[in-house]
């Protein structure tokens, strides 16, 4: 069974499709790109996926149970975990705090206890700085655990985006332009952080990317979105050399 | 000397109930982006439960007091619930400020229809008669004391809440990005439905303190101290909790030296005013945040 099953996924806004008809498949495991030009309703994608959106039409399935129309939040706890194209951390917090409240919810312990810091409070906190730290070594990000999110460099807020969504245990992992205002060099360090997500997690990755090199080096499988409309699917060499595909981004 | 002495501390005395107040409109504005007018009357409430309880139980204030933080508790949540949640996602923020009032007036009318309009006397709470310094030239009462001490109790509580606890955290991170928050899984509704609880909660504090050191309660009684903590939390930078802190202990040391040594007729004029000035001068308040702009 597929990890991520889409059919026939529509919205519109007045009167503009922004996405139509949209079937997607995913199986565990997969490294899977989203691709098209600016305006093609990638992010829309992502916001239907996440709940963001609620869909006019269609069904979406994240391993055999249906998420269309559930909330934000119940679809994260259902599995599916992102980030942004325009980094959303919380930057008044400290890095490790940013990644605790991504495991906010897989810990239990009453707000009274924690009012009082009596009861489980002090044995889950412990354990949930543990978990926090470890997902920051994975990372590389343990050393600036204590300082403040908006002061980590570029490149690093996105490392710290991923993980912190994938402090929430996802099946399903979204990234929304990671490469986005990313230098070659920094480029190719994500690289290698995406890479190790499948590794060490053994994570599902739907990704939105324009940077082409990062697409064709790493993406198994594509999709890609024009006017909101499914262009060509398939395996990702075969998906570049479509001739339709190379209309739609350099034009005739 | 010894006598200003005496003003400062029952200045600072009335300034830590408008801080506790303040608390909990500003953690209500922090997280839940919204104005809870409602607040004061939440306090009279609570006043009304110790009196009623109180005097129930031949005196027993003890009782009173976790009797009327319970239900002041479920008072908040119930409102929140009822009143405040439907009205999220409306277009204009405005729509839920006037239910705010609404729910206000119907808290003072209902008080007015159980309890009638006579002012009622209350029993101070606090038994402790207080300490005295200096051969006597300086009296504090306890009720002056307990005031100061059960604010800078709940401050540090509050504050270590918020910063060590996973709910506190969730509260700083759906008062930064509500829309992450709830990707990243954070219940929205039940972390706001916790910040109105822990707000009303202190209500039921404030109100026991206010009516031990000002003995008389009608259904009004809740209103103006209300509007004055509001004050206090913007003069304190809104959203901020030791700027609702500082802003409290101002405005009480502002209230009660200008009523002892300008005119008690006026005081009430000055306390304003000054929020006017410190607004001209610096609009988000003492340790108000500069709103980030986006690129």
């Amino acid at each position: 069974m597929a990890l991520l099953e889409v059919n026939n996924l529509c919205i519109s806004f007045g009167g503009l499709r922004a996405v139509d008809d949209f079937n997607l498949t995913i199986e565990k495991g997969q490294l899977y790109g989203l691709i098209g030009p600016n305006g093609a309703g990638k992010t829309t994608v992502f916001n239907l996926l996440t709940g963001v959106y609620k869909p006019n039409e269609g069904r979406i399935k994240l391993d055999g149970n249906d998420i269309t129309r559930k909330s934000t939040t119940e679809i994260n706890h259902a599995g599916i975990a992102r980030t942004f194209q325009n980094i959303r951390l919380f930057k008044n917090m400290s890095v490790i705090d940013n990644v605790k409240v991504g495991l906010t919810e897989r810990f239990k312990y009453s707000a009274l206890e924690g009012i009082l810091h009596l009861g489980n409070y002090r044995k889950v906190e412990k354990e949930m700085d543990f978990e926090a730290e470890k997902l920051l070594k994975v990372f590389d990000l343990d050393k600036e655990k204590d300082i403040l999110a908006s002061n980590l460099p570029y490149g690093k807020q996105r490392k710290l985006e991923i993980a912190r969504a994938m402090a929430t245990n996802p099946k399903l992992l979204l990234l929304d332009e990671p490469a986005a205002g990313m230098n070659p060099n920094e480029t190719k360090e994500l690289m290698d952080t995406i890479a190790l997500v499948r590794k060490e997690f053994d994570m599902t990755i739907l990704l939105i990317e324009h940077d082409m090199k990062l697409v064709s080096g790493i993406c198994e499988k594509l999709t890609v979105l024009n006017f909101g409309r499914v262009l060509c699917q398939g395996e990702t060499k075969e998906v570049l050399s479509d001739p339709e595909v190379i209309k739609a981004y350099l034009g005739e | 000397m010894s006598s200003f002495l005496t003003y400062l501390i029952s200045g600072l005395s009335l300034g830590s109930i408008y801080a506790i107040i303040a608390l909990g409109y500003t953690m209500v504005y922090g997280i839940a982006k919204m104005l809870n007018f409602a607040h004061g009357d939440f306090i009279m409430v609570g006043c009304y439960i110790i009196f009623t309880v109180s005097g129930a139980l031949s005196g027993n204030s003890i009782v009173g007091i976790i009797v009327a933080i319970v239900l002041c508790t479920l008072l908040g949540i119930t409102t929140e619930f009822v009143a405040y949640r439907p009205l999220r996602g409306a277009a204009s923020p405005l729509a839920v400020l006037i239910t705010a009032i609404g729910v206000s007036y119907f808290l003072e009318n209902l008080a007015l229809l159980i309890f009638g309009a006579d002012i009622k006397s209350f029993t101070s709470v606090i038994k402790w008669e207080g300490l005295t310094f200096a051969d006597g030239n300086l009296r504090i009462q306890g009720v002056t004391i307990v005031t100061i001490v059960v604010s800078l109790v709940v401050l540090l509580v509050l504050q270590l809440f918020i910063k060590k606890t996973k709910q506190g955290q969730a509260m700083l991170a759906v008062a930064e990005d509500k829309g992450a928050a709830t990707l990243m899984g954070i219940n929205v509704n039940n972390t706001i439905m916790l910040t109105f609880a822990i707000g009303s909660a202190l209500a039921a504090i404030a109100g026991a303190l206010l009516c031990s050191a000002y003995p008389s309660l009608s259904p009004y009684t809740g209103a103006m101290p209300g509007i004055k903590a509001f004050v206090a939390a913007v003069l304190g930078g809104i959203g901020s909790i030791p700027g609702a802190m500082i802003g409290g202990l101002l405005l009480g040391i502002v209230e009660i030296l200008s009523k002892t040594y300008i005119s008690s007729q006026l005081s009430d004029a000055i306390v304003f005013g000054i929020l006017v000035v410190v607004l001209l001068v610096k609009p988000t308040g003492i340790l108000g945040k500069k709103i980030q702009e986006k690129v």
